[in-house]
């Protein structure tokens, strides 16, 4: 992955709209977390290969960005993202915001096949 | 004689962060290791530092990075179940219980590695090893072998009493660590610390490496009414 550039972002998810994708949407403080103070919990949200349709597609915001989905009933959005990559030839488009130490705080992923790990 | 060992964790690199040490002295005497590691590690947060890893990436990368740490344990028998990380918590737990089962049947081991129940902090150590639990208690209490469970929640001292079991592994230090090395995108940024300390105070040596040294483990014990 490299550092997120806007343009090219918004352009790869403009090919996802209009049709019926595939989305990975996370975001964690990781399971340890209740070990670093008594005040801390792990928080964690995840949903892999949902289908999504969705008719308007924005990043905005500047290092770390923000990306929005408007789905025809509902909203898909992630902030804090940092990176991107395209795979696959374009059926693949990943987001996710690291930290300093490059551990994943949230990721956003599309792509118009069902991810597989490949 | 030599002793079927069973190592039972959920993830690449559980056998390694505190357990490689036991593990390799297992090998290195010429007992039988097998390992079984029932997800891949899909939701590792650590993609390497700097990242070389993605979320669709790091699955295969882990295993891979898993392979080569048993090679330097001494474990050629490993078991990928490739189930989803952080999901063990959600499946049936008798379903669980039958596939540790059937491992158990099949490898029939004097001594079994696990978290221990309730005290694995993380869900999937949890879930993995009551499983283990649920599995061996199946089999008559003269049959069940020993197990060795790695604890280390905030109380767990406070709930299970000092470990019973404590291995000085500095005999296989060199293995161990080569173990944990060999999870790059998971030990880096320790290792990077450690390395970077020993550089800066060789004569403390001895102190920064204490920890790797010692492994401490609470024999499970059934409780009267699961006896």
């Amino acid at each position: 992955m490299e550092a997120i550039q806007s343009l090219a972002v918004q352009e790869a998810i403009e090919g996802f709209i209009n049709q019926e994708v595939y989305l990975h949407l996370e975001t964690t403080t990781g399971s340890y977390a209740s070990l670093s103070g008594d005040d801390k919990i792990a928080v964690v949200a995840f949903i892999r290969n949902g289908k999504v349709r969705f008719h308007q597609a924005k990043i905005t915001g500047t290092q770390p960005y923000r990306v929005g989905l408007k789905l025809e009933e509902g909203w898909v959005y992630a902030e804090g993202l940092t990176d991107w990559e395209l795979r696959k030839g374009g059926d693949q488009l990943l987001l996710a915001g690291h930290d300093q130490e490059g551990q994943l705080l949230i990721a956003l992923e599309l792509s118009h096949h069902p991810f597989n790990y490949e | 004689m030599v002793k079927q060992i069973l190592a039972i964790f959920p993830h690449p690199d559980d056998e390694s962060f505190g357990k490689a040490g036991a593990l390799a002295l297992h090998a290195k005497r010429g007992d039988n290791v097998s390992l079984i590691c029932a997800t891949s590690g899909q939701m590792g947060r650590r993609m390497g530092n700097p990242f070389f890893a993605n979320r669709e990436t790091l699955p295969n990368i882990r295993e891979k990075e898993l392979m080569a740490a048993c090679e330097a344990i001494g474990i050629h028998d490993v078991h990928l179940w490739r189930m989803h990380d952080k999901t063990l918590q959600f499946e049936d737990p008798e379903a669980l219980a039958d596939r540790v089962f059937k491992e158990i049947e099949y490898l029939k081991p004097d001594l079994i590695y696990s978290y221990y129940p309730e005290h694995g902090v993380h869900p999937d150590h949890d879930a993995l090893s009551e499983a283990t639990i649920r599995a061996v208690h199946r089999l008559p209490i003269q049959h069940r072998p020993t197990i060795y469970g790695s604890a280390f929640s905030k109380n767990c001292k406070e709930i299970l009493g000092l470990p019973d079991i404590e291995i000085d592994v500095s005999e296989v230090l060199e293995h161990k660590i080569k173990a944990l090395r060999a999870h790059h995108s998971q030990s880096e940024v320790i290792l990077k610390k450690l390395d970077n300390e020993l550089e800066r105070h060789p004569e403390k040596a001895d102190e920064l490496l204490a920890p790797y040294k010692k492994e401490y483990y609470w024999t499970y014990k059934w409780s009267p009414a699961s006896a």
